[in-house]
């Protein structure tokens, strides 16, 4: 799986409640939820993410409540994958539950520049910078997560499971 | 194998684990709430499994947006109410007879030492205080546990915090786990377990000790645990049914041990806008505030509400300043009422509501004004948690909070400790 897209940064320790405000919890449609992706840190991110992103962030990614309305939101306001120095454990756990790739990339943060072109393949575990013409060998995502999110998240993946047996 | 490694090997039914392993574990005990639950429900239908694992260990509760505040958040808990009786849920909270459920949890005995408890909610790991392990997953995650009994763990590292020495009041558990988060960092922990131990924790209260470990989550960690001691056997026989509380051994590895001196601990405060910038009260004393809260899953316990009442029993609240107390479930509530405690914050001018998350997350009550200012003793002050993204929000004990409510501006407790 390859994902593409142009890179949009955020910084360090980007919370939950900075993803999705608790004040929006009351809704579980994704497309209400998308409305409101990060707004806590920007306003105008679901215009920006339109085309189709990959979001580059700094260490714990995520942190805070274990509100899965956060992935959820970014997913649907196009977030195609996100690439972070860290993640917290619960948002990098729900993220690939609902199919929402996340990569740990240590320090990419500070060298992927805002709009730079990027591929990310997860099976190899490789980020390309496009525009930078660089590339980072990470750890590929384990076998067993990759399988849930070609599934196209947890729930499809348990589907087909149970119905194979 | 340390506590945690042992919980995990006997759940997922092996002799012996080790970090790092990946495990399928069964799991003891389920939990959802009325924002996280929901979602649950739907991707449980998803999934097409007709009927939840085991009724009997799930448990539904009301507690963030209660009662109803819009026709959004009733249709919420009607889903709630109507999954628990097609389900056969018999442990279902209505409001008005549980509380917060990181409360409700261990009071009505469904924590027990040795289990593995799976919340869909960060601070899930509070339940680590009676030695049992416990940690928070999202909805599709639990989901999948009412669909199957099982949830796969990495198994973690455990950091090791000893406590040495004795905390004096009106220092508490929550000025400890404060220094603690400050020292480590937001991310000290992050997919590592934190064990408190030593000499401080054996003498800390069931309620200290889950304030210890409900804020584990705020250094990171997966959860916070506490070996169960004669206290925790003591207050889950008097709720539950037999149980077999596990102890590491004594080679038990450890990734790092901290040893903390508590002795000389001053009440401490985490400044906005990360609960690891915490400082001494000493420091930012002075500073005006607008709002006080006592409650959430973090301090909303009898203990915390009689440190409020010996501070507000001589004084009142002061004129600019509104207090909010919440007592963390219905049952703190009732007992608080029998010791007089709610006469004596009602008269000081507290505002005092029903068991429930309240202003902690910035739901449906007390939330703040842009350039308003927040003392509250829950545990997260990230920008907009509380309303407005221009209010400011500072955590500190009941005790401070209670102090700074009469003085109008964040102030030592020791002050009026003695009064």
């Amino acid at each position: 799986m390859i994902i593409t897209g142009n890179a949009v940064k955020v910084g360090d320790h980007i919370n939950t409640d900075l993803i999705l405000p608790g004040k929006y919890l009351v809704f579980i449609e994704p497309e209400e939820l998308a409305k409101h992706a990060l707004e806590g840190l920007d306003p105008k991110f679901p215009e920006k993410a339109k085309g189709g992103v990959i979001l580059i962030a700094g260490k714990n990614f995520g942190c805070g409540s274990s509100r899965e309305q956060a992935p959820i939101a970014l997913k649907h306001a196009n977030v195609k994958c996100i690439v972070a120095d860290s993640f917290a454990r619960i948002f990098y756990r729900n993220a690939i539950n609902i199919g929402l790739p996340v990569v740990e990339c240590k320090e990419i943060a500070d060298k992927v520049n805002e709009g730079d072109q990027l591929a990310v393949d997860l099976a190899g575990g490789v980020i390309k910078d496009l525009t930078l013409n660089q590339s980072w060998q990470v750890k590929p995502v384990p076998k067993f997560l990759l399988e849930i999110l070609t599934a196209g998240g947890l729930v499809e993946y348990l589907k087909k499971r149970i119905k194979s047996k | 194998m340390n506590l945690v490694e042992k919980i995990l090997a006997k759940a997922s039914g092996k002799k012996e684990v080790s970090p790092g392993e990946i495990v399928d574990a069964n799991i003891d005990r389920a939990m959802i709430h009325d924002l996280t639950g929901p979602l649950t429900i739907e991707m449980f239908k998803k999934i097409g499994v007709e009927k939840v694992w085991d009724p009997e260990k799930i448990v539904m509760i009301l507690d963030h947006q209660v009662p109803a505040d819009t026709v959004k958040s009733a249709e919420l808990h009607f889903t709630m109410r109507t999954f628990a009786k097609e389900q056969g849920i018999r442990n279902f909270y209505e409001i008005g007879r549980g509380g917060i459920c990181h409360q409700v949890m261990p009071e009505k005995g469904y924590v027990l030492p040795g289990e593995v408890i799976v919340g869909a909610d960060s601070h899930t790991c509070t339940y680590g205080a009676l030695g049992a392990f416990a940690t928070g997953i999202g909805s599709t995650e639990m989901a999948a546990v009412f669909a199957t009994g099982k949830l796969w763990f990495k198994v973690p590292q455990t950091l090791n915090f000893v406590a040495k020495g004795m905390l004096k009041q009106p220092t508490s558990a929550k000025d400890l786990i404060l220094h603690i988060i400050g020292q480590v960092g937001v991310d000290g922990a992050t997919y590592k377990a934190a064990e408190f131990s030593g000499p401080a924790i054996s003498k800390m209260s069931i309620d200290g000790r889950l304030t210890m470990c409900n804020m584990a989550v705020e250094m990171g960690a997966k959860t916070g645990i506490i070996e169960p001691d004669a206290q925790t056997i003591q207050y889950v026989s008097a709720r539950s049914k037999k149980f077999t509380p596990l102890k590491s051994d004594p080679d038990a590895e450890y990734e790092k041990t901290f040893e903390i001196d508590v002795n000389k601990l001053e009440p401490q405060v985490a400044c906005p806008p990360s609960v690891d910038n915490v400082k001494p009260v000493s420091e930012i004393e002075g500073l005006e505030i607008n709002q006080g809260f006592i409650g959430s899953c973090t301090n909303g316990r009898l203990e915390d509400l009689r440190a409020a009442s010996r501070i507000l029993k001589k004084n009142k609240v002061h004129p600019n300043v509104r207090l909010i107390v919440i007592p963390a479930s219905q049952e703190i509530y009732q007992e608080a009422l029998r010791e007089g405690i709610i006469e004596i914050l009602a008269k000081a001018g507290a505002y005092i509501s029903n068991a429930s998350c309240g202003p902690c997350l910035g739901g449906h009550l007390g939330v703040l004004a842009p350039f308003e200012t927040c003392i509250s003793t829950s545990n997260r002050n990230f920008i907009g948690r509380m309303g407005s993204p221009k209010a400011s929000v500072y955590l500190a004990s009941p005790a401070t909070v209670a102090a700074s409510a009469v003085a109008g501006k964040i102030t030592d407790p020791k002050t009026m400790w003695r009064s």
